[in-house]
């Protein structure tokens, strides 16, 4: 097993300075540059240009910036953005916990859902449930998010008034974060009805970043399912006169998890592409929408250093599922 | 499906608790995105300004709120010497600065916080020049470095700024955000505890509002200052809940869950008009829209050309198609708002006969030529790319086939100061009022060559009268001066002027007595609540 581990983990090194070397250089490969940019229609005397470029070192060739980068990085350094000025792990740790909590949510919405609704149309292949369960889910999985985002606070925000329209939580209550994890932070905090109200700003946001990875998973169960059950020790357990929940409940879905656990680690990506988006409707504070806004004002440090660390967390993730194949199933870690 | 039930019972208990309006006497505004930062001489976006020196900061002299009229602020009068080269300021007595957790001053506001703030940004070798990246790109952009020869400390409420050249425009360039009055007490505190850049970080001013709380892409606190000069804001607490989607800020402003919203989706406008709940407040905006001519570039070295390209325009379906009626067409290249904008300028009618004529005229027959057409949205052109086909398709019909360009906006910004282009399509909003901050600006020669300049045009008659006008203190003199100006423009046809925007601000019935500010930023010192 530590062999396993430790193959998995020393397979991610290169992965990691690719992604250094891609994030790197991308935003460096887009037209305009920061001051240029900062500086608007009014303009820029070009000596004062090259002053601000030079201050921030982007005059240097793109191969000794990266190795500035990679030096400073070794020390924990990720720099300053060049639009706030404040240091980037700061941005990056202060954004992170509300998409990682928005992330949690609506990744426990799809599975919660998901799962037992790809199970049920595995096992009744055909029915209208599994006709139904299947179309929805093809419905959900072309939903463009934006459209989808608007048209949910419209009809429960808007029309029926249920659910707060965006933000984290009513602008009302007012107190320090601790944790960064609203919910947590409401429970601490002595406002009272603040987790109330951070827990109706989940909601929404929740369902529709839950939307895409809720159809993928539901149609991978069914699938899985699928396949399972046509297997032959699964005829031979129902044939030794097992309760079909047992067949299903026990022999089935335990092999059928595996492909079903890959797909919900690989949502983590589609989750945090979503969150761009999903962010930017629900005025929510966390990493996409600082993203965004860092490229679109080539803050070249936010970018190459908040790009690292999302795939530093997104191998973190894989690394994790890849590890759980391992207990479920024995075969894969003694396969390598 | 129990998960399912309680998610359900708690939407709607939350709406229960929600449903209940906002608290007595706070006010909440759905602002479009975070500041960069709280010191508002290193930024120069408008949304830095709304949340630091609008609420948080004064100045010497300040824009009256829906104005740009300058009336006095921690300056209670000032003079200017017969030459324009010296000007006095009496300052105001018995100003606080805010005490915050950080810091409680032991002084009121005099000259040195003045010396200071100006210093700071003026003078390299200034022990805060350097700090939170030490870029002051307004000051430097209104040429203050060049203007300013030394800032004096007379006595305490006193100070003298001796100029190196006459400046008319100074004192709206006073009233301006970069030269917003910072604590220099506050300054040495952070200095000696080794933490300076905390002055720009957790900001101290002598402003109506006061931070409390900043979250970033969420939400910023303010309490009214109760010991403001101009006596309390009506307001206790002034909340910005940070959204960035047009859309979403309306249905919060529908919802209750904030007061005014700025920037609001055109296509949401109609409906915001037959909305009972919303009172959709409008101002024409101070700025132009326009297409510059390339005048380095045959033919359009030629004034004929230009002139009849402009003919050859028909605005009236631009402001229609592109402004959604919310423009208004532009003759002259400062909008109607700002002093001295002439009545008697005649606009070129749209006459596409009379188009082809004067350019058989100039003898252009056939002319290949492009448009540039930005990539982004602004308030003086929400659509630059629709614009550029209207006229493509225009010019089209006097025999002129242009092909439209387009770049990214920092590389846009860029080749096009480098005169790259045939014609380009830009704009301006005025910073301070001054119609200099547009005729100098973007018309004069010393902006004509890699400056703001797009049309590269240097025209001796026009330069003289704003070279002139900038020397001139009294005001009769400089509107005749400007008001000449514009003939030789228009006359000379450098431009085609297209359109001045309406800004449209919905705000919420309850909201009592909020004022759109021509220059563009969101003001609620004054602002009260039903």
């Amino acid at each position: 097993m530590l062999k396993f581990i430790l193959t998995r983990i020393g397979l991610l090194i290169p992965t990691f300075i690719g992604v250094t070397i891609i994030s790197f250089t991308f935003i460096r490969l887009l037209p305009g540059d920061p001051i240029e940019l900062m500086a608007g229609e009014r303009g820029i005397a070009p000596e004062r240009h090259a002053q601000l470029m030079a201050q921030f070192g982007f005059d240097k060739p793109i191969w000794e910036q990266y190795l500035v980068f990679m030096g400073r990085l070794l020390n924990g350094d990720l720099g300053v953005s060049i639009v706030t000025k404040k240091p980037i792990f700061d941005e990056f740790f202060t954004l992170f916990p509300a998409t990682l909590e928005l992330a949690l949510f609506a990744i426990v919405f799809a599975v919660v859902l998901g799962l037992p609704a790809g199970i049920i149309a595995g096992v009744k292949r055909g029915s209208v449930f599994d006709h139904t369960v299947m179309g929805i889910s093809l419905t959900g999985f072309s939903m463009p998010i934006f459209w989808w985002g608007l048209l949910l606070i419209i009809f429960f925000s808007g029309i029926l008034g249920w659910t707060p329209v965006s933000g984290r939580i009513s602008v009302l209550y007012y107190f320090e974060p601790v944790t960064g994890f609203m919910l947590i932070d409401t429970l601490l905090s002595d406002e009272e009805g603040a987790f109330r109200s951070a827990v109706s700003h989940l909601i929404l946001p929740a369902i529709v970043l839950g939307t895409i990875p809720l159809a993928v998973i539901a149609r991978q169960t069914r699938s899985a399912m699928l396949e399972v059950l046509s297997e032959d020790y699964v005829r031979t357990a129902r044939a030794k006169g097992l309760p079909p929940s047992r067949v299903v409940g026990l022999h089935a879905l335990r092999n059928a998890l595996i492909p079903v656990i890959t797909v919900i680690g690989l949502q983590v990506g589609v989750l945090l592409a979503g969150a761009i988006l999903t962010e930017t409707i629900f005025a929510w504070p966390g990493i996409g929408k600082w993203m965004v806004d860092s490229i679109s004002r080539r803050d070249y440090p936010s970018v190459q250093g908040g790009l690292m660390l999302i795939a530093a967390f997104v191998m973190l993730v894989n690394l994790i599922v890849d590890l759980l194949y391992g207990l479920i199933n024995p075969r894969i870690r003694y396969a390598r | 499906m129990r998960r399912q039930l309680w998610m359900a019972s708690v939407a709607i208990a939350a709406s229960v608790a929600f449903g209940s309006p906002l608290s007595a006497k706070t006010l909440v505004y759905c602002s479009e995105g975070s500041p960069e930062g709280f010191n508002p001489s290193l930024y120069t976006a408008g949304t830095t300004f709304d949340a630091s020196s609008h609420p948080i900061f004064n100045r010497l002299a300040e824009f009256e709120r829906g104005s740009t009229n300058v009336i006095p602020g921690l300056a209670e009068s000032w003079s200017a010497s017969e030459d324009g080269l010296e000007y006095t300021f009496k300052l105001r007595k018995g100003v606080k600065f805010h005490t915050t957790k950080d810091f409680t001053p032991t002084r009121d506001f005099n000259a040195d916080d003045v010396i200071f703030s100006f210093e700071r940004q003026g003078n390299k070798d200034h022990p805060f020049h350097k700090v939170s990246g030490g870029s002051y790109e307004y000051f430097e952009g209104m040429s203050m470095s060049e203007i300013i020869e030394t800032v004096e400390k007379v006595d305490d409420y006193t100070v003298k700024f001796i100029l190196s050249k006459p400046e008319a425009p100074f004192i709206a360039n006073l009233a301006m955000d970069f030269a917003s009055i910072l604590s220099a007490e506050y300054a040495d505190q952070m200095m000696k505890a080794g933490t300076p850049e905390q002055i720009d970080l957790a900001p101290v001013g002598t402003g109506p509002f006061q931070l409390q709380q900043y979250q970033k892409d969420a939400v910023i606190r303010y309490k009214a200052n109760a010991d403001y000069w101009g006596g309390k804001a009506p307001i206790d607490t002034l909340i910005f809940a940070i959204t960035p989607d047009a859309s979403v800020r309306y249905q919060k402003l529908k919802a209750g869950e904030c007061h005014v919203m700025p920037y609001p989706n055109p296509a949401d406008i109609e409906a915001m008009k037959s909305d009972s709940d919303v009172n959709l407040l409008e101002q024409e905006g101070l700025n132009v829209g326009y297409l510059a001519f390339n005048t380095e570039k045959a033919p359009f070295t030629d004034k004929r050309v230009r002139q009849a390209l402009n003919m050859a325009v028909d605005k009236q379906a631009i402001i229609e198609a592109v402004f959604q009626g919310a423009g208004k067409i532009a003759k002259n290249p400062i909008p109607p708002t700002i002093w001295s904008y002439n009545e008697s300028t005649k606009d070129y009618a749209y006459d596409p006969e009379g188009a082809k004529k004067l350019l058989a005229e100039a003898g252009v027959s056939g002319l290949k030529t492009n448009i540039w057409a930005m990539p982004v949205q602004r308030p003086y052109n929400p659509n630059a790319r629709r614009m550029a086909e209207l006229i493509q398709a225009d010019w089209a019909k006097v025999g002129v086939e242009a092909e439209i360009v387009t770049f990214e906006w920092g590389e846009y910004l860029k080749r096009s100061k480098a005169g790259e282009h045939d014609t380009v399509l830009l704009g301006w909003t005025g910073d301070n009022g001054d119609p200099d901050n547009f005729l100098y600006v973007l018309l004069g020669c010393d902006a004509a060559v890699g400056g703001t300049n797009r049309a590269r045009w240097c025209h001796k008659p026009f330069d003289d009268l704003l070279q002139q006008a900038k020397q001139t203190a009294d005001p009769a003199e400089r509107t005749r001066l400007y008001e000449e100006a514009q003939l030789i423009f228009k006359e000379e046809a450098p431009w085609v002027t297209i359109a001045h925007s309406v800004v449209s601000m919905p705000v919420r019935n309850e909201v009592v007595d909020y004022r759109v500010h021509p220059l563009g930023g969101h003001i609620f010192y004054g602002v009260d609540l039903k």
